[in-house]
């Protein structure tokens, strides 16, 4: 582990508003190994999203910049694959062409058509979406459309995958399976993973590693935490596993403790000048799920769920 | 078995119709026929309402050319059109074999004469006329359409071309086309000088007329569209390094085709309004043309024949509308 594979330096971002500039980041370091999972957690509005756009070359870091394998990120790219929260498909296409549009824009010039058309069945059935190749993303559930979102990105074989709370619409049960999904493909095919979440038990389940970051303006990282806790990883037999148990109660810690919601706060300005870059997920303020007994999952603070 | 099979063959296109009509009779349910009743019978009360109002208050309007025609005259008088259309085209007819006969004739005798073969020169009638307007409408509304989805795209996706243009198409869109056909019909006789022209000028001019009236519509749609598409698509489309080409296909196109037909219904129904006017004034052959010449003929049934011509020119747009939402569901996603 001499070389990370990622590495953000000291990066800052500020946006331009009409009341002069507003500075969302300020000195984000982070270094990621190959295959590791990092989950960025944070109250809303401390630039989560942020960190996860300049990384997908979607917003340019104002100072410092991101390397990822010796080479600096300046533009979208298909080797950073983004999982939007809200799967992000094409209305108009189906299931198969969605995935299709994304393997044949990379793998166009590399691969033959039967070699393309295996390779979108195969990253479909990886998420057990094979038997709704003809279906439009208005036809299929939140949970489904959610796994073909994966698909698409796990089609473009990126070097890192980027996940922009990708499980925060979708209701417990769904979500609990798509976290159970995403591990063991994960595991299958050792990728590199930013998750950036609301769910604290999500990012101890799922995590290598979690990265709290301050509140914002101006926020940073804070701690990070790494889970040790082996793999392959079963929700239930963890739910009281005094490990997890500690981790959680250093992430809630941190969160509740250390970096309480900042109290009346004017609303996180949601990055102005930042269209491209949507952080409303964080528009909600503060919706973090917690789930109070180790094996009930009551949520005390879940955001609005909706599964279409 | 083939003996069992045999002796059923003969019925079975009954047990299939058997089972057809019994398909028809479940849908037939009470409250299916209430509701397909609903359905036509409040628009039958409405035009009913509307005919008998019509036929009451006509005979009260009296003109210079008589009391203004009801519903009965205007009836009579369509079967007068259709009739006069029937004749000439029997005359037509008539006209071309003579014509053929004619020259067969001459070219027994004389094999190496040239023989001269006309077009029927009588006047166009009243469907004639129907299908002229409807070229044209056509025409105009077509080069309108290529005109203003792809700069639609551009202002779409372009802020400060956007920004450049949107006064000018603030300025243009309400002018009426009254004003734009004189200037429209000097342009076009200066520059569409020919021998041999392939278009009437008269068509270009309410043809282009048309263009100028009814591209608006669909410009500021698709531009709205266009710059409406959902920004996470737009990530999408960027991490997915697509070309200018293909971000439009795959990407903006698809998403703004709601929008565009939208723009395009209504543009076909301003082309259709501003071409009955162009005619008018333009002189130019089509519907306006015939009500211009009807009401400059003014004879006792000059007003009924331009009450069919009326009803005509309503109906004919509404089913152009009608098959524009056709297309358009063949072509939405969303439909």
């Amino acid at each position: 582990m001499s070389k990370p594979h990622l590495e953000l330096t000291n990066v800052q971002m500020a946006f331009d508003t009409p009341t002069g500039p507003f500075i969302a980041l300020e000195n984000v370091d982070l270094k990621i190994r190959k295959g590791e999972f990092v989950s960025l957690i944070g109250h809303s509005g401390c630039g989560k999203s942020t960190v996860l756009n300049i990384v997908a070359g979607l917003l340019q870091a104002t100072r410092g910049g991101c390397v990822l394998d010796g080479h600096e990120v300046n533009t979208p790219g298909p080797e950073r694959a983004v999982v939007f929260q809200n799967h992000s498909l094409m209305p108009w296409l189906t299931v198969y062409e969605n995935v299709e549009l994304a393997v044949q824009q990379v793998f166009r010039k590399s691969m033959s058509k039967a070699e393309r058309r295996d390779w979108i069945l195969h990253n479909l059935n990886l998420v057990n979406m094979g038997h709704a190749l003809d279906k439009r993303p208005g036809e299929i559930s939140g949970g489904m459309a959610q796994r073909v979102g994966i698909a698409r990105a796990l089609a473009m074989k990126p070097s890192v995958l980027l996940m922009d709370e990708p499980f925060g619409a979708l209701d417990a049960l769904t979500r609990a399976h798509l976290q159970d999904s995403l591990m063991e493909i994960q595991q299958d095919l050792n990728s590199t993973v930013i998750m950036i979440t609301h769910d604290v038990d999500e990012a101890v389940l799922l995590s290598d590693r979690i990265v709290m970051m301050t509140n914002g303006p101006a926020a940073t990282v804070g701690e990070e935490l790494h889970i040790k806790l082996p793999r392959p990883r079963n929700r239930v037999a963890l739910a009281d596993h005094p490990e997890y148990v500690h981790y959680r109660q250093a992430v809630l810690s941190f969160l509740y403790e250390k970096q309480s919601f900042p109290a009346k706060q004017t609303p996180p300005r949601t990055e102005p000048g930042a269209d491209s870059a949507t952080e409303e997920a964080d528009g909600d303020a503060g919706t973090f799920t917690v789930h109070a007994a180790p094996s009930g999952r009551t949520a005390l603070a879940q955001p609005a769920e909706e599964n279409a | 078995m083939t003996t069992f099979n045999q002796t059923h063959n003969p019925s079975r296109p009954l047990a299939q119709a058997q089972q057809w009509l019994r398909a028809v009779s479940d849908k037939l349910t009470a409250r299916n026929l209430a509701s397909t009743a609903r359905q036509l019978l409040l628009p039958a009360i409405g035009i009913l309402l509307f005919l008998g109002f019509w036929h009451l208050a006509a005979p009260q309007v009296e003109t210079s050319l008589g009391a203004f025609p009801g519903p009965a005259q205007v009836l009579e008088q369509s079967g007068q059109l259709w009739q006069e259309h029937s004749d000439q085209r029997d005359r037509a007819a008539k006209f071309v074999t003579m014509q053929e006969q004619r020259n067969e004739r001459i070219l027994a005798e004389n094999p190496e004469a040239e023989v001269k073969i006309r077009d029927y020169p009588g006047a166009p009638t009243f469907l004639d006329q129907i299908v002229t307007s409807l070229g044209t409408v056509l025409a105009g509304f077509m080069l309108a359409t290529v005109i203003a989805v792809p700069l639609g795209i551009i202002i779409g996706l372009n802020r400060h071309f956007s920004a450049a243009v949107n006064p000018l198409i603030q300025i243009f869109k309400p002018v009426s086309p009254l004003a734009w056909l004189p200037l429209v019909t000097m342009v076009v006789s200066a520059t569409y000088v020919s021998d041999d022209p392939m278009f009437e000028k008269s068509f270009l001019t309410s043809m282009i007329t048309v263009t100028l009236c009814s591209l608006w519509p669909t410009l500021i749609n698709t531009s709205v569209g266009v710059a409406a598409v959902n920004p996470d698509l737009l990530n999408v489309s960027k991490v997915l390094q697509l070309s200018f080409w293909t971000h439009v296909r795959k990407v903006v196109l698809p998403s703004s085709i709601p929008m565009i037909f939208t723009g395009l219904r209504v543009s076909l129904g301003i082309a259709w309004m501003v071409l009955i006017a162009a005619e008018m004034l333009a002189q130019s052959p089509g519907l306006g043309k015939f009500v211009w010449d009807e009401f400059q003929n003014g004879s006792s049934q000059s007003l009924s024949r331009i009450m069919v011509a009326v009803l005509a020119i309503g109906f004919i747009g509404f089913l152009l509308d009608r098959i524009m939402l056709l297309v358009q569901k063949k072509v939405a996603w969303n439909e």
